[in-house]
């Protein structure tokens, strides 16, 4: 087990370098160029005399290597420069915003499992009964409906016919943070729904579970203490894994409900061409990705001890 | 349960027969969309471009089936219009995605050695990132437009279609048949077209045709943020942002591309679903 978590960390490396490599790729060539911005900002004119010597002083005159190996050096110390529109040092204003992106995740996240598990099993132990049916058909209802459509329609609904909740998420009223949740949950119940029908019906077909009932075991006691045990194992590692796109997906709801987190901060940072916002959240959104996948990869390796004892070499 | 392993020769083919329609019926569907899509600019009652400022935001109507927006536009014809726009890109695009996808992966899984490696790391790298995320940095720094919309998300999709054709590559390439086809002197691209991808197409179209409804959604999110299509193009995504601020006003600005969006992605997620089990008979439990 040591060894397999060295061997992750040890393969992290050259995915973080990569992630860093192409962020600073996709921000340093291509049309952006962040003296012309930072002229179209600030609304001034400068000459080409005095664009070349702003460049020079940014390292944008060195060649791409050296000004990557600056870069990283610096990115690494938490360094990453400043917005080119309000002058504050992006990285601190990321983590400022962080928190507000969490609350929304793991609150979307503790809703899906209180939805979709109880569903899902329903939907499997009725399987092609009319439960299932009504609950098949919400799920696909919930999958092919575009999270800024909901957003819009949740925000239609109760906020302006029934008057229930605020459109507004200033985080300072609990209350506000009850549509973006519902929005988010929305999508990821139906898929995740979908997803422990599944895991259920395949974990009944297996022999232990008709040896079960060979032995005269009631149907509950089954479902239960055998088949839930191991179907949940598989339904909430996939969960985690969709954290990572569930924190990118966020970026659409947080700015409809104004919800100040990264996501917000990056959509507004679109409008106004501010690329070392984009680039902060870029980077640590797949630097949180990472990790996660590989922090869930562990525990369900640790978990489920067919995969620790029997494929020991083969996975990785 | 009862069905899997009693199931006789009947029952099978009744199931088999059920699917049958169902794919025809979902397959129809899809193909009605598109063919409005090819047909819109002759189906548009109206024109989906011209402004009539007397009748702005008009309620939906016997004129304006669907109400007409601040610039007095008639939204049906804009709806219309807009199906144009989205299908196309996220039919461009998943098609682009799966081919490229796809060769590179039959080249990588096929020959193996330095090549396949360093494109594997590749996709490591681009598989790190939450997709959204790097669309959303992609397409700003490409400066929007539904093309740019477009190339961003294919640089985030095509490592998941190398990632399947590679690995089912892998698995057939040392079957007999191959080795048989290689022995009777079969060249490299005969055996890659004749032998190689009639076996492993189906998870990589089952994929491909799962996925449209997923890309329109993305493709109408980054539109919706200012980073696909350009105002005046009618377009379902960057309609609904511009109607934002009329929720309250004037719903249907919102709630008419915001339907057609939903039942078409609708329809090509139940065409997807119903491909997927004929295709793929492993997971009709699903």
């Amino acid at each position: 087990m040591k060894r397999y978590i060295m061997k992750r960390l040890l393969q992290l490396i050259p995915i973080l370098l990569g992630i860093t490599l192409l962020s600073f790729l996709l921000m340093n060539t291509g049309t952006a160029d962040a003296v012309d911005v930072m002229e179209s900002n600030t609304g001034g004119v400068m000459s080409e005399a005095e664009k070349d010597a702003l460049r020079a002083e940014l390292g944008l005159d060195r060649p791409l290597t050296e000004r990557y190996a600056v870069w990283l050096g610096r990115t690494v110390r938490g360094d990453m420069g400043e917005s080119f529109v309000s002058g504050q040092p992006v990285f601190a204003v990321f983590i400022s915003k962080l928190p507000a992106t969490i609350a929304l995740t793991v609150s979307s996240i503790f809703l899906t499992i209180f939805l979709s598990v109880p569903l899902g099993i329903i939907s499997a132990v009725k399987q092609n009964k009319i439960t299932d049916y009504v609950i098949r058909f919400l799920s696909f209802i919930g999958n092919s409906l575009p999270n800024f459509f909901a957003s819009l329609l949740l925000i239609y609904i109760f906020s302006l016919k029934l008057n229930l909740l605020p459109v507004m998420g200033n985080q300072t009223d609990w209350k506000s943070i009850i549509l973006p949740t519902l929005t988010l949950t929305l999508s990821m119940a139906s898929k995740y729904t979908r997803q422990v029908r599944a895991t259920v019906l395949e974990e009944l077909n297996k022999d232990y579970v008709q040896g079960a009932r060979a032995r005269g075991i009631r149907e509950k006691r089954i479902l239960y203490c055998s088949v839930l045990r191991t179907s949940m194992l598989t339904t909430v590692t996939l969960l985690a894994l969709s954290v990572g796109s569930l924190l990118g997906g966020t970026a659409i709801v947080e700015s409809i409900f104004m919800w100040d987190g990264v996501g917000r901060m990056a959509v507004d940072a679109v409008a106004m061409r501010d690329y070392p916002v984009i680039q902060v959240y870029v980077i640590w959104m797949a630097v949180i990705y990472v990790c996660i996948n590989l922090f869930t990869d562990i525990v369900y390796r640790y978990l489920d001890p067919r995969i620790r004892l029997g494929q020991e070499d083969r996975r990785s | 349960m009862k069905e899997k392993w009693g199931a006789g020769m009947r029952t099978r083919k009744k199931v088999k027969n059920y699917m049958a329609l169902k794919l025809i019926i979902f397959g129809t569907l899809a193909a009605a969309v598109i063919l409005m899509a090819v047909f819109a600019p002759y189906l548009t009652p109206f024109d989906p471009y011209e402004q009539d400022l007397g009748n702005a935001l008009l309620p939906p109507g016997r004129v304006h089936f669907l109400g007409t927006d601040r610039y007095g536009r008639d939204m049906l014809s804009r709806v219309i219009m807009g199906s144009q726009t989205t299908i196309f890109s996220a039919l461009f695009l998943v098609s682009v995605v799966t081919v490229i996808g796809s060769v590179l992966g039959i080249i990588c899984g096929y020959c193996g050695g330095r090549g396949d490696s360093f494109l594997m790391r590749l996709s490591d790298i681009f598989l790190a990132f939450p997709g959204m995320v790097f669309a959303i940095a992609a397409a700003s720094v490409m400066n929007g437009g539904i093309w740019n919309a477009v190339a961003a998300l294919a640089c985030i999709s095509w490592p998941k279609y190398a990632r399947i054709a590679r690995s089912q590559v892998m698995s057939v390439k040392n079957q007999p048949y191959i080795a048989a086809a290689r022995l009777s002197g079969s060249g490299f691209w005969k055996i890659i077209g004749k032998h190689v991808v009639p076996n492993i197409a189906g998870p990589v179209v089952v994929t491909a045709v799962l996925d449209i409804g997923t890309m329109m959604m993305e493709i109408a999110g980054l539109s919706f943020l200012g980073l696909g299509a350009t105002p005046p193009t009618a377009e379902w995504g960057s309609m609904m942002s511009n109607g934002r601020s009329m929720l309250q006003t004037s719903p249907w600005v919102i709630l008419a591309p915001g339907a057609a969006i939903f039942l078409t992605v609708m329809i090509f997620n139940l065409m997807g679903d119903t491909v997927r089990d004929f295709l793929d008979p492993r997971q009709r439990k699903r």
